[in-house]
């Protein structure tokens, strides 16, 4: 305890000498704002107490990887909405509306859709046959060395990749709101999350999470309200004044969109060809299905009742939110894009980058005090998730690589803790500094693939392992590594990467989206080297999928109920 | 390891029973026919996206700005939600008591 208390010291100092250099940059960075300052402390001191209770409550792995089993169907549902809304999917669906219109409700329909699926096809499966990791679930009748490795590595890909997106959004959009320095927000954003993690474990994550999710959920329905009441709930009257306003606009992206005479309430240019067009709705969909740290949230139910109740309200809670992120687009269309105090006329966008169009809004809609909430929420958003991933990345390498792949199963429970932790700090130090490396780059692709590497390389073999008696572990390593190894491949040869990142002239392959390609190469990799596999092994997998599905169907058997 | 040996003999008797054969294919027919309608329904609109969007621009009256797209879209949302409801109140209620009684009689 002595140790957490000494590492809450640090962080705070930090803090404290930051808010002094950030005055000395006052002049550079944009002017903080009071409200916000207060209200993020005031998060940060209740998560702090909520980490060092959790932190005395976290006794065996079972509280640390799955916060005891012991979490209700809706409290998870709120902490998946939270892992799931991060200030990514705030800030930037309600920008990408704010910008291109329609096109952003396509985003968030893919984004929503993967949930229904997973409910139906995997949430009681994940429950009743895993423990920690979904790597539990695909070793249950494959070898568990080869089997986890992969897993691990699909895990700590999509983990990293996210992080490193998450980080440099959060410095950026920290130092805009706040007048921090950027490296300072990336190093106090990681320094909050290896505490929340190391110490208080999942109950501490799953807590902040759901704290998050109330507040974002209150905050974003605020904004939402405030500008329909501008209109006087009249929706003719809403989206008429927004085409009105758009023609005053200061911003280039709308400039060009008058210009040419665009629909801004039908689809546009997002999608342009049939095969990007399904290939981004495979990887929205199914990416869902092979996030690590939302997988692992199924964990941390009593039973399958729970985890089929946790994505109901999840998916009504994501749901709510995207229609709220569309109405916020709108609205800061109509209220923030015709003000010049919004806009960076110069760079034709808005101040401080497009992604501030619901910020902007709140302070259109109310003001200083409304904004420093917002900012404050936003803030808490982006630690929250980064915390959830840190989470799952720490498990697989604990759980799936020590405990498992290199010690066989036979790890004592506070051994495997302390890796766990310390694995914790180090993907925090990493993340730390990827985040300041990264500050200049463009880290736009990086969520997309990490998606894509959900879908082509952790969902195929889970999907597969759950559904298709003849798997076995040749079929899902040959499978996975396809899947892995061609997304990444392909989104470096992509523009994303290959012109814009790279600087080089044309693209060598012409999607912006692998998945179409890298699914059906993973689904057709197991597929095939499965049904070839004529090995001993392999027959014993085979046999033990009766086992497996008796104890998916009925519960029997499923790793431990509640601890009362 | 997290696969424990469920024991052979209990195995049999769960296999064997004809509630349970009737809750597998129950639970599965409508948790596919459930996810059938929710792919068809989300790849028509981006089929529809992809090769008509033209479609979604139209305006739901002459007089109005709104598109069809909007509603459509808030509509797909809503259907994702009410189908998830459905399943679970199936699930924990009808799925749930099966899987009950297959424990009870092969205790």
């Amino acid at each position: 305890m002595s140790r957490f208390l000494w590492c809450l010291f640090v962080v705070f100092g930090s803090f404290y000498s930051s808010t002094g250099l950030a005055a000395d940059a006052a002049a550079t960075e944009s002017s903080v704002n009071i409200t916000a300052i207060i209200m993020f402390f005031a998060f940060v001191a209740v998560t702090l107490g909520i980490t060092y209770w959790a932190a005395s409550h976290t006794k065996s792995t079972k509280d640390f990887y799955a916060a005891g089993g012991g979490i209700t169907g809706f409290q998870n549902g709120l902490a998946i909405a939270g892992d799931y809304m991060s200030a990514a999917s705030f800030l930037g669906i309600s920008a990408m509306v704010f910008a291109r219109g329609y096109d952003g409700l396509i985003y968030s329909i893919g984004f929503l859709v993967g949930w229904p699926i997973i409910l139906f096809l995997m949430a009681e499966q994940l429950r009743n046959l895993g423990r920690y990791t979904f790597a539990d679930i695909v070793s249950f009748r494959l070898a568990q060395a080869p089997i986890r490795t992969l897993s691990a590595l699909g895990t700590l890909f999509t983990v990293i990749l996210y992080l490193i997106a998450q980080m440099v959004g959060a410095g950026q959009l920290i130092r805009t709101l706040f007048g921090l320095p950027y490296e300072y927000a990336v190093i106090i954003v990681g320094a909050l999350m290896i505490l929340y993690v190391a110490f208080g474990g999942m109950i501490a994550t799953t807590w902040v999470q759901i704290i998050k999710a109330c507040l974002l959920l209150t905050g974003a329905t605020f904004i939402a309200l405030s500008a329909l009441s501008h209109t006087h709930f009249d929706l003719e009257l809403f989206f008429r004044t927004a085409l009105e306003s758009i023609k005053s606009s200061g911003l280039a992206n709308h400039k060009k969109v008058v210009a040419e005479g665009k629909d801004i309430f039908a689809p546009g240019g997002l999608v342009t060809d049939p095969i990007s067009a399904i290939s981004l709705g495979l990887a929205l969909m199914f990416g869902t299905a092979g996030l690590p740290h939302i997988l692992m949230r199924f964990f941390t139910v009593p039973n399958a009742k729970e985890a089929r109740k946790s994505v109901f309200y999840a998916t009504g809670f994501i749901g709510y939110f995207y229609i709220l992120t569309f109405i916020i687009g709108f609205g800061a269309v109509m209220m923030v894009a015709p003000n010049a105090q919004y806009v960076d006329l110069a760079q034709g966008t808005l101040a401080g980058g497009n992604n501030m169009a619901a910020i902007h809004l709140a302070h259109a809609t109310g003001g200083d005090l409304f904004l420093g909430f917002i900012s404050a929420v936003a803030f808490a958003t982006i630690l929250a998730v980064v915390s959830g991933l840190t989470l799952a990345g720490a498990s697989a390498v604990s759980h799936d690589l020590f405990a498992n792949a290199i010690c066989g199963g036979k790890v004592n429970e506070q051994t495997e803790m302390r890796v766990s932790k310390f694995a914790a700090l180090a993907i925090g130090i990493v993340a730390i500094f990827l985040g300041i490396q990264f500050e200049k780059q463009n880290v736009a692709f990086m969520v997309g693939l990490a998606f894509a590497i959900a879908a082509s390389a952790n969902f195929p073999i889970l999907f597969l392992s759950i559904h298709w008696k003849n798997l076995t572990t040749r079929g899902a390593m040959i499978g996975g590594s396809l899947g892995l190894i061609t997304t990444v491949v392909m989104v470096v040869l992509s523009k994303t990467v290959w012109v814009d990142v790279l600087g080089n002239k044309t693209a060598l392959f012409p999607y912006k989206d692998p998945a179409i390609f890298s699914m059906t190469l993973a689904f057709v990799g197991c597929w095939l080297f499965s049904k070839l596999d004529n090995s001993p092994r392999a027959a014993a997998e085979r046999a033990l999928f009766e086992a497996q599905s008796i104890r998916c169907e009925s519960g029997i058997g499923a790793a431990g109920s509640v601890n009362h | 390891m997290n696969n424990d040996p469920v024991d052979s003999q209990l195995i049999k008797r769960i296999r064997d029973n004809p509630k349970y054969q009737q809750l597998v294919a129950k639970r599965s027919r409508f948790a596919w026919l459930l996810s059938i309608i929710m792919l068809v329904i989300y790849y028509a609109f981006i089929l529809v996206v992809a090769f008509v969007p033209n479609v979604l621009g139209n305006k739901l009256s002459p007089d109005s700005v709104i598109s069809v797209g909007i509603p459509i879209g808030v509509l797909i949302i809503v259907i994702a939600f009410v189908l998830t409801g459905i399943y679970v109140f199936r699930a924990n209620g009808t799925f749930d008591e099966l899987a009950r009684q297959v424990k009870e009689e092969t205790k």
